[in-house]
Formats: structure tokens, C-alpha cells, sequence
């Protein structure tokens, strides 16, 4: 059986060279950069050079801007409550948009179980930040924006460089999470005028246990994580040399290869959505369609009346990876907050596939998958009571409206006796 | 990959793939359509019922894997039984024949008994003669 992965979000594989570079680093490179003899002096060298490689792929001014962490979720907690900590006595208000990564989210929560308050800036329907929103959110006790540049889960590029514009007028240091896009997609700092800005390696072919966050001397930060004075005293712990030199190394090959990574899977990407409109009705794309808004590995699916972990297992059953923000497939039994923040209908949210795109697929993929994902989509509705009930009238449909029948989420409502969330 | 890992088990995968009594009845003596409060899940079951038994069942289902399971796994488990057996169904039925679901699935057992109890209830209704058996008050609350 063929074997898609198309969840490139979620991970992706080591290049060899990668793995190849971090080898040696395992075995007889092994010694504790805080060591002061030969053995540390050696995986200085290594840290260095990573750093290096990192500050290169954002175009960051200086290597020490760069912090090692363990991974994407421990540099938001270090940027969101490092900065809100800092500056305790300037101000408690954070400005977030409403579509941040849960790592970003939940560290605001805490935040505000602890005193501070936060506005979360809302997005439209395509996901796409509302910048007078955002002006009028920032308050003189404002400490922090935290915007990202690309969403996680739809895809939507933002306008980051006009957010950068807004928070260097108003003097808030601006953190941008960089997770969805570095190494697919060109991240500037000094472009984006961000004070602070995290991505990880295992999104772009480096390994998983290192993540790292730039920080310029705009962000007051303190540590969250205690102990020895690794980082600059930023981030206290051992660091995990082996996956550092790896990340480093993914971050040199992504900075050569980034134009093809554009031009491969925008190719892919256009091909996908393209076939999937034709072949299946009652389909919609969440996020901007594929161009300069969208980035070019993401395709965010909502297929009407059926849900989305059945699409994602029988996917999986056929060979296909892909993901999904249905209710059914989270464990808090919630959609996508995302999906939530653009106002997507619960229903359709319900049916949410999520295909994200690399390297290593190709044109063939993508017609199996074509062909796969409608065979599995008929079949699926072969099996809901919803596509019968719109077939006979009962319910409408929200992506096409035929002006026959009731809202899905009424007929939900109906059954359940309860509103959906 | 060389070895093939699921998310759920091997039973519930089974009736997932290939699920048993899947459709509709035509002339359907009782259907019970629910939904889900809790994820958005829609089940609807559909009876064939002759001297006081269920002759057949159906079942049609907007959900996950574990839903499509456990209305299939529901349908089979009923076939056969008395209305006033079936009034007495428990989800836990539905579990154990399904060799069990992880915790945060054991919903989609409940929603699978209560489009059972709501198709008993639908045929009651129109056997008057029965209303004093009616399940309502026997359904568990997920």
C-alpha cells in the first residue's frame, strides 16, 4: 500500500544529514557544555555554531539572541510568562490574538489566574488578524503582543509586518510564534520588528527535544525554569547537545532549500484542493484559498455531513496520515479553538481534516489521495443519517444552501436537546 | 511501516471497517434519532418489532470511529431481544461486546443506548397500549 504522510505539522522525518551530523555527539562528543575541560570546551564549540545556524535562518542580528529550550511549547511559556514576569510592575495586561497556539493560550490563562488580564485581538473569517482590533487592545499597561506568523492549524499567513508596525509605534515588545512556518516559509525578524520570536526544528526535518526562541534586547525576560546558568541564565538545565547540532544543521538546509520547499508544495497544494473540489461536494476550505495568504504546505478540510475522526482513521487504514480538529478527536471533547475563532458552523468544524504537506510528497500522492479521500467521504455518508436527511430535505446544507430544510446545528440541538458547543 | 498500530481495539476496529446492520428500515415499526450534548455526535436507529421483539435494527451514524462501533455493536446485540429487555439495555452492553472503549469514548456507548430507548419510546408512542412501559424513565444520563 502506498504511504502518504501528510502531516507535516504535526512532525517530519531527521534528513540523514541531519542525523548524520548528530551522531558523533551521542557517543564520543558527549560532555556537559558547562564542563570546563576538553570534553565541554568541545560541544561549546557545537552550541555555538547551532546557534549560529539559527540566528542565520531568521536573520537575527546576533547568535546570542538565540535560546535553546526543549521544544515549541517551553519557548511560548518562556516568552509569554518570562516577559509577563519581568515587567510585573510596568503592567499585568497581555494582547494575544484569538487564534494562538495552545502553548500561547494556556500560558496567557495562567497568567490571568494569577492577576494579569489579556486581551485576546479577534480574526476573521479567514483567520486574518483585525490590526484595528489590535491597535485598540493595547493599553499603556500593555507588557506584551504575541501574534504568530503563521496559524497552526488553517494555515493564514499574517499580516505580521504591519502588527511589528503597530506594537514599534506603541513601544510593546512583540513575540511571534514562528512554530507553523520557519523552515518553509521566510521569517525575518527585522522585518517583522519582533522583539521575540520561537520555531522548532522537528517541523523542518531536525529532531525532536530542542526548541528555540530569539530574544533581542527589546524583551525583558526572566527565567522560568531554575537552576544552573545555562542560556545566559534565561533557561537553567543540561542542553540536549545531540539535538541542538541537528536542529542547527536542519536550519542551514532549510535557509538553501526554502525556495524549492515553496515552489514544491505550493505545486501539491494547488493540485490537492483543486481535485478534492472537483471530486467532492459539500467540501470547504477553512483559511485563505492557496496563494499569498495561505502558506503553501497547509490545506485545513471541512467535508459536510460526516465527522472527522472517521475520515482520519479510514484515511490512516489506507495509508494516508493526516490530522483532524474535531470535537471527536480531541480529548476535551472540543473543536479547534480555531476553528471556533472564524465563526466555522459546529457542524463543519465537526467534519475538520487537516493536510499538511512535504518534501517527500509527490505528484502520485496526491491523486491517491484524491481518489482515496472521495471513496472515503461516499462511504462515510453512505453511513450518516445527516447526508440522508439532506438528501431528503430536512436539514441544509451550510457550505451550498439549497434553502431547504433546517440548520444542521438546530436539527443537532433538536436531537440532543442541548446546543451544540 | 512493518507493523500496523490502531487507535482502538481490534473489535471496535472491526465493526468501525465494517459495520453490521448499517441503513435504514423501510417501514420501520420505531426510530430514535439523538445527538451528543457533549462532542456533536448524531445516531439514529431504526426497529422492525412483531410480537413484542425486535425483529431488526439498523442503525445510521454521524461520529467518530467509536460511535460507528457502537451502534453497530448495539443493532447486534438487540436483534432478537423483547421490548421489555431492550427497555432494560445498558450501554455497559455495548462496552463489554466491544471489548471496551478508552474513557473518553464511553459516550459514544451511551448515545448508542439512548437512540436504542429513543426508538423504543417512538414505537410505544404509537402502541398506546404500552405507554406504561414507556423507557424514559429508565434512561441513564451520561
Amino acid at each position: 500500500m502506498r504511504q502518504v504522510y501528510l502531516d507535516h505539522q504535526a512532525s517530519t522525518p531527521v534528513l540523514p544529514e541531519v542525523f548524520d551530523a548528530m551522531k558523533p555527539y551521542f557517543t564520543e562528543a558527549f560532555g556537559n557544555a558547562s564542563s570546563l575541560h576538553q570534553h565541554g570546551l568541545r560541544v561549546r564549540e557545537a552550541l555555538k555554531r547551532s546557534r549560529g545556524q539559527m540566528a542565520a535562518l531568521i536573520n537575527a542580528d546576533s547568535a546570542e539572541e538565540i535560546f535553546f529550550t526543549s521544544d515549541g511549547t517551553e519557548s511560548a511559556n518562556l516568552a509569554i510568562k518570562g516577559v509577563a514576569y519581568a515587567n510585573e510592575r510596568r503592567g499585568k495586561h497581555l494582547v494575544v490574538s484569538a487564534t494562538e497556539h495552545p502553548s500561547v493560550m494556556q500560558s496567557v490563562e495562567f497568567l490571568e489566574r494569577q492577576g494579569w488580564t489579556c486581551t485576546r485581538v479577534p480574526v476573521d473569517a479567514d483567520g486574518t488578524l483585525q490590526l484595528e482590533a489590535l491597535r485598540a487592545a493595547i493599553r499603556p499597561e500593555t507588557v506584551l503582543v504575541a501574534v504568530h506568523h503563521v496559524n497552526h492549524d488553517i494555515g493564514t499567513i499574517q499580516p505580521i509586518r504591519e502588527v511589528g508596525r503597530v506594537c514599534a509605534e506603541t513601544g510593546v515588545p512583540l513575540y511571534v510564534d514562528c512554530e507553523a512556518s520557519a523552515g518553509w516559509l521566510p521569517v525575518d525578524v527585522r522585518e517583522f520588528g519582533a522583539a521575540m520570536v520561537s520555531f522548532s526544528p522537528h517541523r523542518f526535518y531536525g529532531p525532536k527535544g530542542v526548541g528555540v526562541l530569539y530574544r533581542n534586547k527589546k524583551a525583558r525576560l526572566v527565567s522560568v525554569i531554575h537552576g544552573g546558568v545555562q542560556e545566559g541564565g534565561r533557561r537553567a538545565g543540561t542542553e540536549n547537545i545531540p539535538a541542538i547540532v541537528g536542529g542547527g544543521m536542519a536550519a542551514e538546509i532549510s535557509l538553501t532549500e526554502l525556495p524549492r520547499r515553496i515552489a514544491h508544495t505550493a505545486t501539491l497544494q494547488s493540485r490537492l484542493w483543486k481535485g478534492l473540489k472537483e471530486r467532492i461536494p459539500y467540501i470547504r476550505l477553512n483559511g485563505p484559498e492557496p496563494g499569498p495568504r495561505r502558506i503553501s504546505t497547509n490545506l485545513n478540510l471541512s467535508t459536510e455531513f460526516i465527522e472527522g475522526e472517521g475520515q482520519l482513521l479510514l484515511c490512516d487504514l489506507n495509508g494516508i496520515a493526516v490530522a483532524s480538529g474535531s470535537s471527536c478527536v480531541s480529548k476535551s471533547l472540543k473543536i479547534s479553538h480555531v476553528l471556533a475563532a472564524i465563526g466555522l458552523d459546529h457542524a463543519l468544524a465537526q467534519g475538520n481534516i487537516i493536510m499538511t504537506l512535504g518534501m517527500a510528497n509527490t505528484v502520485e500522492d496526491v491523486d491517491y489521495t484524491l481518489e482515496t479521500f472521495a471513496k472515503i467521504v461516499t462511504k462515510l455518508r453512505g453511513m450518516s443519517p445527516m447526508w440522508d436527511e439532506f438528501q431528503r430535505g430536512v436539514i441544509d446544507s451550510v457550505i451550498a444552501p439549497t434553502g431547504r430544510g433546517k440548520s444542521f446545528s438546530q436539527h443537532a440541538a433538536d436531537v440532543s436537546g442541548k446546543a451544540a458547543h | 511501516m512493518s507493523e500496523t498500530y490502531t487507535l482502538y481495539n481490534s473489535t471496535v476496529m472491526e465493526h468501525f471497517m465494517n459495520p453490521r446492520n448499517m441503513g435504514d428500515l423501510k417501514d420501520a415499526d420505531g426510530v430514535g434519532e439523538v445527538g451528543a450534548a457533549a462532542c456533536g455526535d448524531i445516531m439514529k436507529i431504526s426497529l422492525k418489532i412483531s410480537n413484542g421483539r425486535i425483529e431488526d435494527a439498523r442503525f445510521k451514524t454521524f461520529g467518530c470511529g467509536s460511535a460507528i462501533a457502537s451502534s453497530s455493536m448495539a443493532t447486534e446485540l438487540i436483534k432478537g431481544r423483547t421490548i421489555d429487555e431492550a427497555m432494560n439495555f445498558s450501554n455497559q452492553e455495548v462496552v463489554d461486546a466491544l471489548g471496551g472503549l478508552p474513557p473518553v469514548k464511553i459516550h459514544c456507548s451511551v448515545l448508542a443506548e439512548e437512540a436504542l430507548k429513543a426508538a423504543l419510546e417512538d414505537y410505544v408512542k404509537k402502541h398506546p397500549e404500552l405507554a406504561h412501559k414507556s423507557p424514559a424513565s429508565e434512561t441513564v444520563a451520561a
